[in-house]
């Protein structure tokens, strides 16, 4: 064969023309679009497979990972179904989504406890209080608390070594709200990464190691590290996070609920419908990837909302600590 | 001592110098041995932690919450189709452009500017070529978050790399060539399309692997367009059974790249996935690879037809 110059480029330009001549042809195809936070995404991963089995590929759900903040972007311009969500929409994306006309519900899927964890070779900090983890984690400690008995004198005399995720995180937001009272308020002089697997190694190599993140990657590693309970001096006592703690509220205020939001236009197809049923019926699938399922009582409210066509947010734009799902799910909506 | 050597001291010397030269082949041997074998080490590790999730399935399975089900179908299917579409954008351009500035252009200070730019360009970090294809051809262009959308991103990544390349092959075509061609009156485009570019194929081609072997491994700039990190469908085939035969929709529809997938595998908590992700690496690595064997093997067919 004998390739000659013309014979490579003068398909390839034909083909380049082609393409942007060719026409648009309509999907006769039912699809899903979901985007938003890494943290929700396993949750929709194991959703979208098993929907789209259940449906024998009529429906077609394609999940993207831009982060919280990027998921709602995109979907306060329409582009996208559903948004992925770690914390709940916030007071400059409600403003967004209203500037473009954008409706939506708020269907809470699952919990996430964010566990503080410490080496297993730790044999003193098994219990610490927030008043304990503020101490630690606030910014005015940047610098000045180095070792652990500065936290607490009963602690020993021991290099302090913090793990925890980047400031683009949500866990981060959330974590900093909920013991530093304050979003993003964090001493800067840790290791952050936003890659929780990095955490995980840090705490499991370094004794005196403490770090935090998602419940998932502590769910995935406890042979290897000691989930901290944590007292939040309500008189509950120390508290760590099981299944039955964060369901029952007393794993507060660490505990945070995971949402996806609805586009109401897109909840008006029935793929999109027929998909949150699929959601709010299988709680089950949210243990299976290392999540905590939410009360059974609370997906049906969920679903009631739902279909009752209950718009906006209950939060108003601010992440609330410490609130159980039942008194969540009672508030009224905010677009 | 006299100024002139004696015979002896010019073969203690020569003796020297030809013992410096062979220690310069053995540590320059070392080196590349040192390189390859770091290469060879990476894979074998890659290979090893992976070694469980090879096979057939892996291939042919779409990404699942299960480590053990989840496969690179869409993520090979997506990274093949990109890649295609850069290579078909970005060869003729780049071709075209070297063969303007290194034929044609006169030699002013416009051309140095565009060459100093088309330089610079090759340094620019890829998440600007992945802001600026967000823009305009998401957005502006409305192409979406499509296959074609990241092909020309990574063709426009890629771009200064061909364009580098091309002259530097086309420079190397000796000048007694061209000027051969002239005196037989030959004009401009004769001479280049005749003569300078069927003999600078080699080296072009080596220009496109070393872009495309770039391309394939980003991930910066097809995550700021866009792609996804679950799809289980594929996009429409590209050849079809009835009239056309060829079929245009794979260009618009949604994809994800082995990167992406490699990715978000490392990052799950579930430490099954990570075998999954060495898998996938080892399979990246392969494809370059086996894109580098065959852009070798087409230069050498060319090579083989020129006889100067």
């Amino acid at each position: 064969m004998k390739l000659s110059w013309q014979q490579i480029t003068v398909p390839a330009l034909a083909l380049g023309l082609l393409a942007m001549g060719a026409p648009e042809r309509t999907h006769a195809q039912a699809a899903i679009k979901i985007d938003g936070s890494s943290t929700v995404f396993p949750i929709s991963e194991a959703y979208a497979e098993e929907f789209q089995i259940q449906k024998r590929g009529k429906v077609r759900v394609t999940v993207g990972v831009s982060g919280t903040g990027g998921g709602f972007k995109k979907f306060c311009r329409g582009e996208t179904d559903i948004a992925n969500a770690s914390r709940p929409i916030s007071v400059e994306e409600m403003e967004a989504c209203r500037k473009a006309g954008i409706k939506y519900m708020e269907v809470p899927v699952a919990f996430d406890a964010l566990t503080v964890v410490v080496n297993p070779a730790n044999t003193w900090a098994k219990t610490m209080t927030v008043a304990e983890l503020k101490k630690m984690w606030e910014p005015g400690a940047q610098g000045r608390i180095t070792t652990w008995n500065q936290v607490n004198p009963k602690f020993p005399k021991q290099k302090l070594m913090l793990f925890g995720p980047g400031a683009d995180s949500g866990t981060f937001d959330y974590f900093t709200e909920a013991v530093n009272g304050k979003a993003k308020a964090s001493r800067g002089d840790y290791t952050a990464s936003e890659d929780d697997n990095t955490l995980v190694q840090g705490v499991e190599n370094n004794k005196n190691a403490i770090g935090y993140f998602g419940y998932a990657y502590y769910a995935a590693h406890k042979d290897k590290m000691t989930a901290v309970a944590i007292d939040n001096g309500k008189g509950k006592g120390a508290v760590g996070p099981s299944l039955e703690n964060v369901t029952n509220g007393t794993y507060n205020p660490l505990s945070r609920p995971l949402f996806v939001y609805v586009r109401d236009t897109a909840a008006r197809r029935p793929e999109v419908r027929e998909f949150v049923q699929f959601m709010m019926n299988n709680g089950d699938l949210v243990s299976e990837v290392g999540y905590l399922p939410l009360p059974k009582s609370a997906y049906s409210l969920a679903w009631k909302h739902f279909q009752d066509g209950k718009l906006g947010t209950v939060f108003g734009g601010h992440a609330q600590v410490g609130i159980t799902i039942e008194k969540l799910q009672a508030l009224e909506g905010k677009l | 001592m006299s100024a002139v050597m004696t015979i002896e001291e010019l073969r203690a010397g020569l003796a020297w110098r030809k013992n410096l030269d062979k220690v310069f082949v053995v540590v320059g041997l070392l080196i590349l041995m040192s390189c390859l074998g770091l290469l060879a080490l990476l894979f074998l590790d890659l290979v090893r932690d992976g070694a469980a999730r090879f096979g057939w399935d892996f291939l042919t399975q779409f990404p699942s919450r299960k480590a053990e089900r989840a496969g690179i179908l869409s993520a090979w299917v997506g990274t093949s189709m990109i890649m295609l579409v850069t290579a078909l954008v970005a060869l003729p351009i780049g071709v075209a452009a070297a063969i303007y500035l290194e034929e044609y252009a006169p030699k002013n200070w416009i051309t140095g500017v565009i060459e100093i730019n088309v330089t610079n360009l090759a340094g620019v970090p890829s998440i600007v070529y992945g802001l600026l294809a967000l823009g305009l051809f998401v957005y502006q262009f409305g192409l979406g978050q499509s296959v074609l959308a990241a092909g020309l991103t990574l063709a426009l990544l890629i771009l200064p790399i061909i364009i580098v390349g091309t002259r530097e092959a086309l420079r190397a075509v000796p000048k007694a060539i061209r000027e051969a061609a002239y005196g037989l009156g030959a004009t401009r485009w004769e001479v280049t399309k005749d003569h300078v570019l069927p003999y600078s194929t080699g080296g072009i081609l080596t220009g496109l692997i070393l872009g495309l072997s770039r391309a394939i491994g980003e991930t910066a700039p097809i995550i700021t367009i866009g792609a996804l990190s679950f799809i289980a469908f594929l996009p429409g085939s590209p050849v079809t059974g009835e009239f056309p035969f060829v079929n245009f929709e794979w260009l618009k529809s949604e994809f994800t790249a082995m990167p992406i997938q490699i990715f978000n595998w490392v990052s799950r908590p579930d430490q099954a996935f990570q075998q999954n992700a060495a898998a996938a690496a080892a399979i990246l690595l392969g494809m370059t690879l086996a894109m580098n064997a065959v852009a070798i093997w087409i230069r050498y067919r060319f090579r083989k037809k020129i006889n100067w």
